[in-house]
């Protein structure tokens, strides 16, 4: 019996890898994510140039081959501040989705589990944050908090927890009638014990999910923030910040704007194939119900 | 319908109440004394904080603050902007309509080149035009709205000059000038509500179509053109209503960064005008006026709901 549970968990593992591998999409996203993720943790070897450093004869000098990207208003390499910038952007929108989920799910864990009142007045307080437009909430959680990276993670994160706490309530509530469940209570354990040992790994996967797809969100939220400039302040590079900077000089140095951009584009556009890859691997009857239709 | 109208109403007040306590607690949320943010460093002298403190109760409980708070917001007073000493009232008065009509016009753009992206990528699935459709469903889906716009921009209006730039016109005084003026600011809002309802739709329809009724019009012979349009497509479309009602309330959102970038002068660019300026009496309006918006766009469009579907509103 011992050696069984890893067994199976090793095959369950195992198979999920090959239902994620079958989306093409799903594995290109994770291939270019891999790079991004590689390139960004590497950026200070891979750089060519010091994304700070100005050289004003070099200003809004034309992609070539001394600077593939070509160079800002400043004279920056467009691409070392493309490489630095990742590294914060990607950092800010997986910090603000771990304190979305990092509070939703209990949120949601709670509220599912006791049902009741208690379920009433915390979907009523999600509610209320849910009828916020995204980023009008997070634009006033950083007025008042202030500008800067941290602040914006913080707004960014509370905007998205009613994501997470919505999901994981709507699992719990369904759990909580489950046999397994009932067979804990009725063996004596703790009603913290029966969330974190029971539900709680029962609603890993479409919080797995949830993460992958929130993140996508979270870069958008984040970069379209520092676009504005209520986010990340220059000259700390930033792809949001970098573009709004660019916008100015469009008409001269268009590549300021499109490059910065697109990686914006590519980076959203593969967490949500990875989302939707892993909603797949992980739940063999939504990629059925997809594929009988 | 009645009990149904009712129901949904009585929802409606304690989401109210708790979206306004969140309004009234951003002013909480500031660093040091909240008198100070809502009179404006410039213009902090010892009797305007005193009157300030004595007008907003802050030396009294906090429901009480929010009570009062919210007794002058429903009398249609939320105080004067700290930067122009306009009344915040008439300042979102003058914005509302132009957000509200780039919303709207967006989201019939949405439903315009939706829909029959959204009937091509359920038919044909799996084919060269429904994954061209379901593409540019997830193209609209994750493409930063700053940087579409810019790219519009740079298109259509700095290279080849066929638009302006930036700008706005009453289409009141100008219908002509106001119509060359949204179509960038509709295409690059717009954007968003395609792939939202062409993704919503096509995953109703691909239900619909797995239905047994939808299989009994097939076995009966009857052209694949007239099932889909039809048969499926009719009940597909119920949950649409929802599905509109939720695009205008992200888009009412997505009008900050749009504004900004075509000098709109409506809500969303006031919203970043109060936060930049931190100007606090006119964010906490500009906010306030957009929440109650979208509830308000949510409430109207889950009575539709009830009212097109019975089972609605008779659970």
């Amino acid at each position: 019996m011992a050696g069984w549970i890893p067994a199976y968990a090793f095959l369950e593992a195992r198979a999920v890898a090959r239902r994620f591998r079958r989306s093409r999409a799903a594995a290109a996203g994770a291939c270019f994510l891999v790079a991004l993720v590689g390139a960004a943790a590497l950026a200070p070897l891979v750089a060519r140039w010091d994304p700070l450093k100005q050289n004003l004869t070099d200003a809004l000098a034309a992609p070539s081959g001394h600077h593939p990207l070509g160079t800002d208003d400043l004279g920056r390499d467009v691409l070392s501040r493309l490489l630095h910038g990742a590294r914060l952007s990607l950092a800010a929108a997986c910090f603000a989705v771990a304190i979305a989920a990092l509070s939703g799910v209990p949120v949601g864990l709670v509220a599912g589990y006791a049902g009741g009142k208690l379920d009433d007045l915390l979907m009523r307080l999600v509610d209320a944050v849910q009828a916020f437009p995204a980023l009008v909430l997070a634009m006033a959680i950083t007025a008042a908090l202030g500008p800067g990276l941290r602040n914006v993670m913080v707004a960014v994160g509370i905007v998205y927890i009613p994501r997470f706490a919505r999901l994981v309530r709507g699992q719990a509530l369904a759990l909580r009638e489950e046999l397994f469940v009932e067979g804990a209570r009725a063996a004596g354990a703790s009603h913290a014990r029966i969330l974190l040992r029971h539900v709680l790994p029962n609603v890993a996967a479409p919080i797995i999910v949830q993460v992958s797809v929130s993140i996508a969100f979270a870069l958008l939220a984040e970069t379209s923030l520092s676009f504005l400039g209520i986010g990340i302040k220059p000259p700390t590079p930033s792809w949001g910040a970098d573009v709004g900077r660019g916008y100015r000089f469009m008409r001269l140095a268009p590549w300021l704007v499109f490059m910065p951009g697109l990686a914006i584009l590519l980076t959203t556009l593969a967490f949500n194939f990875l989302g939707d890859g892993l909603r797949d691997a992980l739940d063999p009857k939504h990629a059925r119900r997809e594929t009988a239709s | 319908m009645g009990a149904f109208l009712r129901r949904r109403l009585l929802a409606v007040v304690p989401l109210v109440l708790l979206t306004t306590s969140l309004v009234f607690s951003l002013i909480l949320l500031l660093p040091g004394d909240p008198a100070v943010a809502l009179v404006g460093l410039e213009n902090v002298t010892e009797e305007r904080l005193a009157a300030i403190r004595a007008r907003m109760g802050f030396d009294r409980p906090l429901y009480v603050q929010y009570g009062l708070w919210l007794g002058r917001a429903a009398r249609g007073d939320l105080g004067t902007s700290l930067r122009t000493g306009q009344p915040v009232v008439e300042a979102l008065r003058d914005r509302l309509p132009v957000t509200l009509g780039l919303a709207v016009a967006a989201t019939a753009f949405g439903l315009l080149l939706g829909f029959p992206l959204a009937v091509v990528a359920a038919a044909k699935r799996g084919g060269f035009i429904g994954s061209c459709a379901s593409g540019v469903a997830a193209f609209g889906v994750a493409v930063p709205n700053f940087w579409l716009g810019s790219m519009l921009v740079l298109a259509l209006a700095l290279h080849m000059r066929w638009l302006p730039a930036t700008g706005y016109a009453s289409p009141l005084e100008a219908p002509w000038d106001a119509l060359r003026h949204a179509i960038l600011p509709t295409l690059t809002l717009g954007a968003s509500a395609v792939a939202e309802i062409t993704r919503q739709l096509r995953s109703a329809l691909q239900d619909t179509l797995n239905t047994d009724y939808v299989r009994t019009a097939r076995a009966k012979g009857i052209a694949e053109r007239t099932v889909i349009w039809k048969h499926a497509l009719r009940n597909a479309l119920i949950p649409m209503i929802t599905v509109s009602g939720l695009t205008i309330s992200r888009l009412v959102g997505a009008t900050v960064v749009v504004e900004s970038i075509f000098a709109l002068p409506g809500l969303g660019r006031l919203n970043l005008e109060s936060v930049l300026n931190r100007d606090f009496p006119m964010l906490q309006g500009a906010v306030l006026v957009m929440v109650l918006l979208v509830i308000a766009v949510n409430l109207v469009s889950d009575v539709i709901y009830g009212w097109v579907d019975p089972r609605i509103r008779l659970s």
